[in-house]
Formats: structure tokens, sequence, C-alpha cells
């Protein structure tokens, strides 16, 4: 199979605390994957990692066709590489309107200088229009992303992350927060959108990862303990005493 | 001669006696004869009232004494040191210039009374009534004379039974002895009962001898007894034996050579011309002005040697007009740089030393070497003391500040003007107590609560409201400053306000004449160490140091176990600016107190914490050990200028923050006080 | 410009009239080309308040806009005004000596900078011409340095400590001590450039002796108005578009961006560099007007004073800073310069002079605690607008998430 994102043998520990121990995950170019485990297990850690936030001390992360090593990047960069991340918290720019949120994230050109000679084309506004229409918030562009309401944010967020046309999507709890429609909502769209590109999920709720149907990685104290599908893992012994306790 | 006023005419038996004296005077008075001779045996078995002794001396010397002058007088203030009774006495007095001249030619010891003077014999030191003003010429030796004077006193005062008097002649001589002091103050060695006088006459003999002594072997045995002694005194003997002089020589170079030195690599070809030309080697160079002056001298119809004026305006176009009129042989030819070159290899250059004797002066090198190594030892020591008590300053200013923005994550840039509320404190103190002591005992917790009271209203009433806003709380802050500097501006004046320490506070530690330590300085240091304990206990063993640090790390949790963390908050900035309160205090010591006293200490305090590393007061510590040493040493390496090792230390905390962003200890669980 | 972006920002056109009303207004007044009812004097205070309006608006764009507290523009704008005054001081020197030499020689070049360097380093002791003087007799040459020398030093400085990802007030702190150091620097006597005399007669322009100072006064307002036209066009260029958009989002939450895949640091370093440069410009047209420049103007409180102006003016927003820095540069001229009355308590009276900056100081304590927008936010309560109902501050960081990182880091 050919994998978009590989990660082999990564570490981490602060204060001689191991948060990721010898992990390896591996993700193919259009694949949903959820992963799940219990709190602590370094699912926040490993998306850190990726996203180039948190540097490994041991370990490869290798990126695309030309097997780019991620570890040598910048957040920006790993960014602009394609990586998207949704965190778990709405983090939009309440200053400012959903129209100019949506702008921003918009796939184009991040150097300074082409940023500050840019003007939208009409396609640009066509295209952060039809984004908008996407997530629901249509009607909204011109409103200050701070008078929006907390699932509101949650979408326009998502939206900013497809405004991007990221290849590798790093959700975390997407449905935290979110009514039942919305959640429903979700799922069906990160179902379609990882039928062009690569999906991954971080999420607590069982119910909504039985939902995605997809493949699920279970971590546990930083490595992986199981992979499969959910069915496959949740009958695994070893998952069942970690989440289920002694 | 000079006429004889004092002879008394009486008759035959006492003519000759004064005649025996007369001539003992004039074979003191005699140049080069004086120096060696022992005090002449007044011997008289006359019981006439005949010129003995002092009397004679001054009788015979009259005229010189009462205008002396500083070439001619040496002899005659010896035939009065080695006159007997008295003369101490009577050099003193015409050192003090409290000796006059009676009309009729006598000397006295004068004491202005309200409209003439007491007169005081000189020879028994007994009243002799009182003269009007007109009667008495005083005698004013000048400067030289007097010096003269006192370095023959020396030896009476070596050998004074008052040990003060020993004392202040060793002292006299330390300062300028010279070749004759040694023969009296070897023979004064003998006599000294004083362990600790006897041991300093001694060294002053032995540095003596390395100055003046007879032979080549006996200063340098006297050199060698020394080893590496740090004494200043010793460096003082040992230094103008050292001296050199750069000279040229036409062939080799001769008398006691330091080094040769080669054109033009260790002397510059410009340097050895000039020394040809001070020698009167070489003809002297023409210089920019003189060749100016030159031209300007031969215009001809606005040219000179046929260069129209207004091209000369390049060295190049000079040199071609002036080389036209050497031609012309209007002008004197001047040294081409050719012919300098020439010259400067036609000779040699040395370093000659001054001292003829290349024994001593190897000894001396050898001795200067070891000394400057123990020096270099002794001088990195002291540095290090110095380093010490400005880091405990450092620690001081800052503490206060790593607890509030440590802790609370909070900045306050008023803490600088807390400082200078301690200080004025002192001071105000200091108005109603008297007692430098006592006053400073009130006067450190009466400032803690001062402060700690400014702090807790400064908390309740501007920081509280911004807590989540960091770099408001700073422009609030500063703004608060502003407003603290001026007030103290309005109260105080512009003009410093004293805070004295007590009396047992000055001085110095003096450990040697390189290391010592000012008590003060030692003070401060051990007030860091208290604060430092105090602080630990109070973070480590306190249940408010218990809350604080739970409020630190986790303010909603500690709040929900029942710690009230707007309490904990007030409490910590009140701590925090009591500190700086107590740190005004010592500071104020020390420094000037003004209203720009603590923002002095402000910058300087912030990059304490910063390179230390926030929240934790080991990195305070280590913050300010760091940043007392790098100003030190940087002081050290460029001691002329204070201003340029501020910069320079401020650029490398800029530096150093760039690699550690978060200072030298930087912990992750950020627990104050650990 | 393009006029797009004019028409979206009518608060632009509404400026650019104000202040060319007002230059008018000033110019028709002024001694040498009115009425005279303008001293002079009050025509260069005016001038001079257009050049810190113009620095107002540099700091404004990298506090109000980028959220960088820089307490370092003042250093900038110092050195703007030392690179002219070089140049200046050294013109005029050269005239001085040049009427005044004697002898029947002209001078060699050697000779005319020596005689230049005696007059102007007499002061501390040198009579030779320190290096950085090297292209002091030449307008371009120094006028090119006015850009160069603070964006060059604000981009080695701004690369440095926003690549090792200094923020919040660590930041400021480490602007502050910046300051200091070139302050301290400058105080020497060999730093070459006079130590802290500073250099001074600025206000005579070599060659243009002929003018006389009332008309060069308004000659000077009209380029500092100019100057400062043009930076609040280019300023409102910078904030209106995209750029503006990711600055602010800097301003508010500077990890997102990151992970939007905008360089973060390139952002704050562009911007930086640029305010320095304007704030240097804004310098070297305030000191020829104020005609002496020394190290203490450069002194870290300078700086904070700037932040005051614009905190008090509103942050941003781009006329907020234009009527701090005027607003509270003048009534300060006006309180400090004696001519408002004491105030007679009974038991105590209050001289202006003396109680000014604690008025000032306190009144700032009072704006950042209940008035963040400052006097801009007169504007809103006149529009009838309010502040949208966000999370955070408004303005300010975003509640929490700001607060919690700068701690961390």
């Amino acid at each position: 199979m050919n994998h978009l994102l590989e990660v082999s043998g990564i570490s981490v520990s602060f204060d001689g605390f191991r948060a990721i121990n010898n992990l390896s995950f591996s993700i193919g170019t259009a694949e949903l994957r959820a992963i799940i485990g219990p709190n602590g297990a370094g699912k926040t850690t490993f998306m850190d990692i990726v996203t180039g936030k948190t540097r490994p001390d041991e370990g490869r992360v290798i990126w695309g066709e030309k097997s780019t090593n991620l570890l040598k990047l910048n957040e920006a960069k790993i960014a602009r590489a394609g990586i998207g991340r949704k965190f778990q918290r709405p983090t939009v720019f309440e200053d400012q309107s959903v129209a100019e949120n949506l702008m921003m994230a918009l796939k184009a050109n991040r150097a300074p200088w082409k940023v500050l000679f840019w003007r939208p084309a009409p396609a640009d506004h066509a295209r952060v229009a039809a984004l908008a229409e996407q997530v629901g918030l249509g009607d909204s562009l011109e409103r200050k992303s701070g008078e929006l309401s907390h699932g509101q944010k949650q979408w326009l967020e998502i939206g900013m992350l497809l405004a991007q046309e990221p290849r590798l999507l790093l959700v975390d709890e997407p449905a935290a927060g979110m009514t039942l429609a919305e959640r429903e909502q979700t799922t069906a769209l990160l179902v379609d959108l990882a039928r062009s590109r690569a999906v991954v999920v971080v999420e607590h709720d069982m119910d909504f990862v039985r939902r995605l149907g997809c493949k699920v990685t279970v971590l546990h104290e930083g490595s992986v303990l199981a992979e499969g599908s959910l069915d496959h893992v949740t009958s695994n012994p070893k998952v069942i005493e970690v989440y289920l306790g002694r | 001669m000079p006429p004889l006023p004092l002879i008394s005419r009486t008759s035959g038996a006492g003519m000759r006696t004064t005649f025996l004296a007369l001539m003992a005077s004039l074979c003191l008075a005699l140049p080069g004869f004086a120096q060696d001779t022992a005090p002449q045996p007044q011997t008289t078995d006359l019981s006439q009232p005949a010129l003995t002794g002092l009397a004679a001396v001054l009788a015979a010397h009259a005229d010189q004494i009462a205008k002396p002058s500083r070439q001619t007088i040496g002899p005659v203030i010896a035939a009065i040191g080695a006159a007997g009774p008295g003369a101490p006495a009577f050099l003193e007095a015409w050192a003090d210039k409290r000796v006059g001249q009676r009309k009729d030619g006598a000397f006295f010891l004068i004491e202005k009374t309200g409209d003439g003077y007491a007169l005081i014999d000189p020879m028994t030191g007994t009243p002799a009534g009182t003269a009007p003003k007109a009667e008495i010429t005083e005698l004013k030796p000048n400067s030289g004379v007097r010096g003269l004077i006192a370095s023959a006193l020396v030896e009476f005062q070596l050998m004074d039974p008052d040990p003060a008097k020993r004392q202040a002649a060793m002292d006299s001589l330390a300062r300028d002895g010279g070749p004759e002091h040694l023969e009296p103050l070897r023979a004064a060695i003998e006599g000294e009962t004083d362990p600790a006088i006897r041991a300093q006459k001694e060294r002053l003999e032995r540095l003596l001898t390395i100055r003046f002594g007879a032979t080549s072997e006996k200063r340098v045995a006297a050199i060698e007894s020394f080893g590496a002694d740090l004494g200043l005194d010793l460096r003082g003997a040992l230094n103008p034996i050292l001296v050199t002089r750069r000279t040229a020589f036409v062939d080799a170079p001769s008398g006691n050579i330091a080094a040769e030195l080669r054109a033009p690599r260790q002397i510059s070809e410009d340097e050895a011309y000039k020394l040809l030309v001070s020698q009167g080697l070489a003809p002297a160079r023409l210089t920019r002005a003189d060749l100016r002056a030159a031209l300007e001298a031969h215009i001809e119809n606005g040219t000179v040697g046929g260069f129209a004026l207004a091209d000369l305006d390049s060295p190049a176009a000079r040199d071609a007009a002036y080389t036209a009129l050497e031609q012309a042989g209007t002008v004197p030819a001047a040294a081409t740089d050719d012919e300098v070159a020439a010259a400067v290899a036609a000779h040699r250059y040395a370093d000659v030393y001054a001292e003829p004797d290349a024994a001593v002066t190897d000894a001396a090198r050898t001795a200067m070497k070891r000394i400057t190594l123990k020096v270099d030892a002794m001088q990195m020591a002291d540095l290090g003391l110095d380093a010490l008590s400005l880091a405990s300053i450092y620690f001081l200013a800052a503490i206060g500040l790593a607890i509030t923005f440590g802790v609370m994550r909070v900045i306050n840039m008023a803490h600088g003007e807390f400082i200078t509320m301690g200080a004025y404190t002192g001071y105000v103190v200091q108005q109603f107590i008297a007692d430098y002591t006592v006053s400073i005992l009130v006067a450190l917790p009466l400032a803690f609560a001062v402060t700690f009271l400014a702090g807790v209203a400064m908390e309740r009433l501007v920081i509280r409201h911004l807590y989540k806003r960091p770099l408001e709380t700073l422009l609030a802050t500063f703004g608060i400053s502003i407003a603290l500097q001026q007030i103290f501006k309005n109260v105080f004046g512009t003009q410093a306000r004293p805070l004295t320490s007590p009396g047992w506070l000055d001085g110095a530690w003096v450990l040697n004449d390189v290391v010592s330590i000012s008590y003060i300085r030692i003070a401060i240091f051990v007030l860091a160490l208290i604060f430092l304990g105090v602080f630990l206990f109070i973070m480590n063993r306190t249940r408010l140091g218990l809350e604080v640090r739970a409020v630190t790390q986790n303010p909603s949790m500690a709040a929900s176990m029942g710690i009230n963390p707007d309490r904990i908050n007030m409490l910590t900035f009140g701590l925090g600016s009591g500190i700086a309160g107590i740190a005004g205090v010592a500071i104020g010591l020390f420094a000037k107190v003004t209203s720009e006293l603590g923002s002095d200490y402000i910058v300087q305090s912030f990059m304490t914490v910063v390179v230390g590393g926030v929240g934790n007061i080991w990195g305070t510590l280590a913050g300010a050990t760091l940043n007392g040493t790098l100003q030190k040493g940087i002081e050290w390496l460029n001691p002329s200028n204070t201003l340029a090792a501020q910069t320079y230390m401020i650029l490398f905390i800029i530096v150093f923050i760039q690699f550690r962003p978060r200072g030298i200890i930087a912990l992750k669980g950020r627990a104050a006080g650990d | 410009m393009k006029p797009g972006s004019l028409a979206k920002n009518p608060s632009v056109l509404t400026f650019l009239l104000v202040l060319a009303v007002f230059t008018l207004g000033v110019t028709v007044l002024s001694d040498a080309y009115g009425s005279g009812l303008i001293s002079t004097s009050m025509v260069k205070t005016l001038g001079k308040t257009l050049c810190l309006c113009l620095i107002a608006i540099a700091m404004d764009l990298i506090w109000g806009y980028t959220g960088i507290l820089s307490l370092g523009h003042f250093a900038f704008f110092g050195l703007g005004g030392y690179m002219v005054g070089m140049w200046l001081m050294f013109a005029r020197t050269r005239d001085i000596v040049l009427s005044s030499a004697g002898g029947a020689l002209p001078m060699t070049p050697q000779e005319l900078s020596d005689a230049i360097a005696t007059q102007i380093f007499g002061v501390v002791g040198t009579s030779e011409l320190p290096a950085v003087w090297a292209f002091a007799g030449s307008l371009p040459a120094q006028l090119a340095l006015v850009v160069l020398v603070p964006g060059i030093l604000a981009f080695v400085f701004g690369w440095l400590a926003f690549h090792s990802r200094v923020t919040g007030v660590y930041l400021s702190i480490l602007t502050q001590a910046m300051t200091l150091a070139l302050s301290l620097y400058l105080f020497q006597n060999d730093s070459g450039l006079r130590g802290n005399n500073g250099l001074s007669g600025l206000q005579n322009i070599p060659g243009l002796e002929a003018a006389g100072q009332d008309a060069l006064s308004v000659w000077f307002l009209w380029a500092s108005a100019l100057a400062l036209a043009l930076g609040y066009m280019l300023a409102s260029f910078i904030v209106s578009g995209k750029f503006g958009s990711v600055i602010r989002g800097i301003r508010d939450d500077e990890a997102r961006v990151r992970f939007l895949g905008y360089s973060v640091e390139s952002y704050k370093l562009f911007v930086f560099t640029l305010t320095a440069v304007i704030a240097a410009i804004a310098g070297a047209l305030y000191y020829p007007q104020a005609g002496i420049i020394n190290p203490a103007e450069m002194a870290p409180i300078a700086s904070i004073y700037l932040a005051v102006w614009v905190a008090i003016g509103g942050r941003g927003r781009l006329y907020g800073a234009v009527v701090g820095a005027a607003f509270v540069s003048l009534v300060s001229t006006w309180f400090t310069g004696g001519r408002v009355p004491d105030l007679n308590l009974g038991f105590y009276t209050i001289k202006w002079v003396d109680w000014w900056s604690v008025l000032l100081g306190l009144s700032f304590v009072l704006v950042t605690l209940f008035a963040p927008k400052g006097l801009a936010g007169l504007v809103d309560l006149a529009q009838g607008l309010r502040s949208p109902r966000r999370g955070g501050t408004p303005l300010g960081p975003d509640d929490g998430a700001l607060q919690e990182r700068e701690a961390v880091e």
C-alpha cells in the first residue's frame, strides 16, 4: 500500500515521563482512520509530533511521495506540505469575520510579500461562499466569528480546514460539544472527505467511531496496542483490560 | 662668612671656648662632612654662659636658617639635627613655621598671642617672655626645605620613646625614604622593643636596601628576601628599578639593556624616527603644518614653485610644489621618506634601564614576574568577591520581582519604585531616630510594612482586574511607576537623600593589598542569604507557601480545594513588594537615594529573573550570579568604561535568551520554590 | 495603493482631509506665509507632533495589530534622527570651516576633515573623525542610512528574537533591554556620536540658511504631514487585506496561524522591520525640528511613553494611534510648559509642572483598566456601535488562550 504518512519508532518523554514510546503508524493517501485510547495514551502528543509542535527524541516521520522528513520542517511548512489540523477546542479568529477567517485559510501562497499584495479574485470569493455554504454558515459571512455559537465555531474551523485543501486531516475530538444531528453531519462529512484524502480522527466516543466504520488504532501508554476494525479491537482482551480496568 | 651676632664679648678664656664651638659648627656646616658626622660632643667644662649645642649651631647659621634655600640648607639641617637636646623640637617647629627670629638675631619657638608672640627658648623649651609683632620675623621655609627638615626629623622620630611617633616616622620614610635614611633606620632596629614596629622597621630597611643598598649583592638579596610579597610598597620599590627608556644608538646599544628592538617589527619606523629626531641624530621631518607654512611663505603671483594655489589641495600637489622650491633652493631640504628609512635602518634601538646594575634589574624583573602572577590570582579572587557582592545586590533587587513575576505571572514595572519606597522609608526613619543602628533595625521591618501595604493596594485596585491581560498589567504598572516616581520627586526633591549606615558597617575587611571587601557588601550578601532562606522556608514549610504553590499550578483546582486564590494572590504580591522595600533599605545604604534609585535596578532585575528562569528561586539566584559575574568580568576586561560593560552585558543577555528562552533553570512543572 | 482599498476605508479619506486642512490652516496662520497668529516655535511643535503621530502609527502596527509590545521603537526613532543629524552637523560644520579658513592655500581633504572633526568632537576630547562618520559628508548616503541602520538592526534583533520564539512580556523586556543597551552605548564618549552631548544645531539646514527658521518650520511641517499621510496610507493598505487578517490572527492566536501554514516569524519580522523603518523616518524628520538629539531621548522610558500614547488613543486602529500621540504629547507640552494655572486646594497648591507626570501615569492606569479602546472608543460610542460579543477582551488577546500561552513560554 502506498503510504502518505509513515511514522516509525518515535519516542518522546517529558521530564522523564515517556508520552510516546516507540510508536509506529502509517496511513494511505485516501483512508479514514480513527485513533482511540484512554486519557494519557499519547493521542494528542502524536498529533503534536506530526504537526511539528513537539519534536520527538527519536524516530522518523516520513511524508508523501518524495519521502520528506517532516521532523526537519516547522509547523508552518508542515501545514503548507498539506497537513491540516483541527483542535479539540474550536480556535477561530474571533475578532475577524467568517469570510476573513476562511479567506485566510484559503490555499494560496503564504509568503508575507505575496500575501501583502494579494487581493481576492472573484473565484476566491466564490470559493469562500461555497465553503461557508458547505459548513452551514452561508448567511453569516460578514458576522464576526466571535459572535458564533460553539457548534458554529466548530463548523467554521472545519471549513477553514477544507479551505486549506490538505492531503492529510488530523481531527481532534470533532464530536465534542455537538448535538446528535451535528454529529451525524460531521460523520458524513469526514467519510466523504476520506474518499479523496487521508483523515485521522482522534476520538473518545465509541459510538461516533463505530459510525465512521473505519480501521481503528488503539493507543496505550504511548504505543500501539491494537489495530484493525472496531469489532476486532474491542474483542481484544488487552484493549478490554485497558478500557474497562483491571 | 656671615657675621656672628650672638657672640658675647667676654674674657679670654670665654673667648677661646666660643671660638672652639664656632669651629665645630663650621666643620658641621661643610658640605659632605656633615653627613657622616656623629653628634659632636659639646664638651666644655666651663660654666660660663657660653654657646653650646643647639644655640651654637643656630648662631653659626643664623642667616641660612632665616632665609633657607633648598640647595644649601642640607648641611645646616644636619648640623642642627646633630646638635643635641632641643634639636628635634626646633626642627619640628621650623617645619611647622613656628620659629621666629628676634630683631637681635636670636631664634625662638613662637606662639601667636593677641598682639605679639609668646617666646619659647629653643634650647630648654622654657618660656622666654613675649615680644611685640614688630620684633619678630616669622621663618617661612618653602616646601622643599620643609621636606628636608622632615626627613632629618625622621631620624630622631625613629627612636622616639612614643610608639606613635615612631610609627609616623616610618610612614614618612615609606613615602619618601632616601639613601641617607638607611643607616639611621638600621641603627634604630636594634633598640626597638615593640615587635610590630620592629617588623615594620625591618621590612622598611629591606625596601630601602632594594633601592639604595650599597652593593649589588645586598640589593639582590633584599629583593629575593621578599619572595612573592603582595605589598604595594614592595612594588613601589621595584617599579622604579624597572623603568626603561627607549633609546637609539649609532652602534651597538650600551648600558643595562632590557631589550633590543628591531625596526620596523618591534618599533615602528615612525616611532624610531621620532626617537632619532629627539636625540638629535636626524633632522626633523616636515610636518603637514610646516609644509603648509613653507608653501605659504613662498607665494609669488598666486603660484608656489610654479603651481597654481587652487591646485594645492592635495598632499601630493603640495609635495611636488615643495620639491620645486627645494630645487630652486628657496627652502631647506627636508627629510624624504627614503632618507627617513635609511636613517632608521642605520641605527639600533633598545629599551635601557635607568638602573645601571644588571644583576639588580634581573632580580627585580624575576621578582616582579612572581608578584604579578600572584597579584593576578589575587585579583581574580577580588573580582570573584566583587561579582559575588554585585550578584547579591541583583538578587536582592530581583527576588521580589521573581515572586510577583514568577509565581503570579504578573509583570510589575513599579517594582523599582517599591525599592525606592523602601529606601525613602529608611531615610524618613533616620530623621526621627538618630542612632543609625537602631534606625536601620526599625527601618527594615517598617519598609517591609510600607511596601507590603503599597503592593496589596496595587494588587487590589489594579492588577486584580488585569490577570488575564499580562501585557496590559505591564502597562498599568508602568503608569503607576511614572506616577510614583514623580510623587517621590515632589515630596523628597530631586537631590539625593542620605541614608547612613551604622558605623560598624563602615570600613572594609582587608585580606591583603589586593583583596578587600567592604563590610556593607558582606552585610548585603548575608541579607541575600537570609532572604533566600526565608523564601525557601515560606514556600516549602508553611501553609501559605503550599497554598501559593497550589494557586500557581492550578488556580481553579486550588479554589475548589477551599483555597481563596484572591487572598493568596494579594499576599504573594504584598510579599514580593515587601521584599523589594527591604532591598531598597539595603541598596540605599550604599547607593544615592533619589527618586530614580529603583529604575536603575529594574532592568537588571528583569534580566536576572528572565535569565535565571521564571518561577524558580534557584533560577533567580543563578541569574543574579551570572549577571553579577558577567558584569564584573566585562568591567575587568574593559576597566575604563562601565557604560560599555553594561552595554555588552545586555547584548550578551539578549543573545543568551535566544538560546535559552526559558532561562538557566527552566522547570516544566513550574512550582515556585522547588 | 489601489483605489479600491481607499474606497473600502473611508477613514483614510477622512484622515487625509483633516490632515490637509490642518496643514493648510497652520500655514496660513504661520509667521512665514500668513498672519503670524501661530509662532514659529508653535509651528515646530506641531510639526514634531506630526512626526510623533507617524511613529505612533508604527507602534500601532506592531502592537495594536500584531500584538508585539515593542519597547524599542523609540530607539529606532532616535537612530533615524542620529543618521540625519550626522549629515546636518557635518555639512554645517564643513561650511563654517570652509568660510572661516585662513591661509592662502586651499585645504586638503585631510585638513578639512581634521578641522571638522576638531569642531565636532572637541567636546569629547578627540579630533579624529570616527569611522561611523564615513558617509556623513553625503546627504544621499546618510538618508539611505536613516532607513538601513535601524532597518538592519531591527531585522537582526527581530530575527534572533522571533526565531527563538520569544513572545509576550519576555519579548517586551528584551526590546527594552535592547533600547537600554543602545542608549548606554551612545552615552559613551567614544561611541563616535559625541556621548551625552548628542548632536546639536540640527535646526540649521546647510544650504537653506537664507530661508530662515520661520519658513523652514513650515516646510518641515509639510514634509512631516506628507510623511504622516504616506505612512497612514501604507499602514491602512497593510492592515486592510489578507496581510492584516494574518497579523491580527497572530495577535490573537499565534499557534493557530502557524497551523494554517503561515510562517509567523517571517510576518513578525516583516512588521517589526517595517515599523522600525517608519519610526526611523519619523525620527529623521523630528530632530531637525527639535534642533538637538542626545542619547537620553532614546532611553527605554521614551518607548514606554509611546505605548502610553497609543493605548490612550486606542489600539488596533490607526486613527486611534494618531489621536493618542497628538493629544497626549500636546497636552503634555501644555502642562509641562507651565501655562496651566496652579490648582489651589487650600492646604496644598498643585503645580502642574510637578504633578503632570502623576496625572499622566494615573490616567494611563485608568485607561488600561476601564477604557482599553482608548479615546477611539468614543468614536464607537458616537456611532452607536457596541463591541462584538467575544470571549476575550476587546482588541486584546483572546481570553485565557494567550495568557495561558504567555505563561507557558
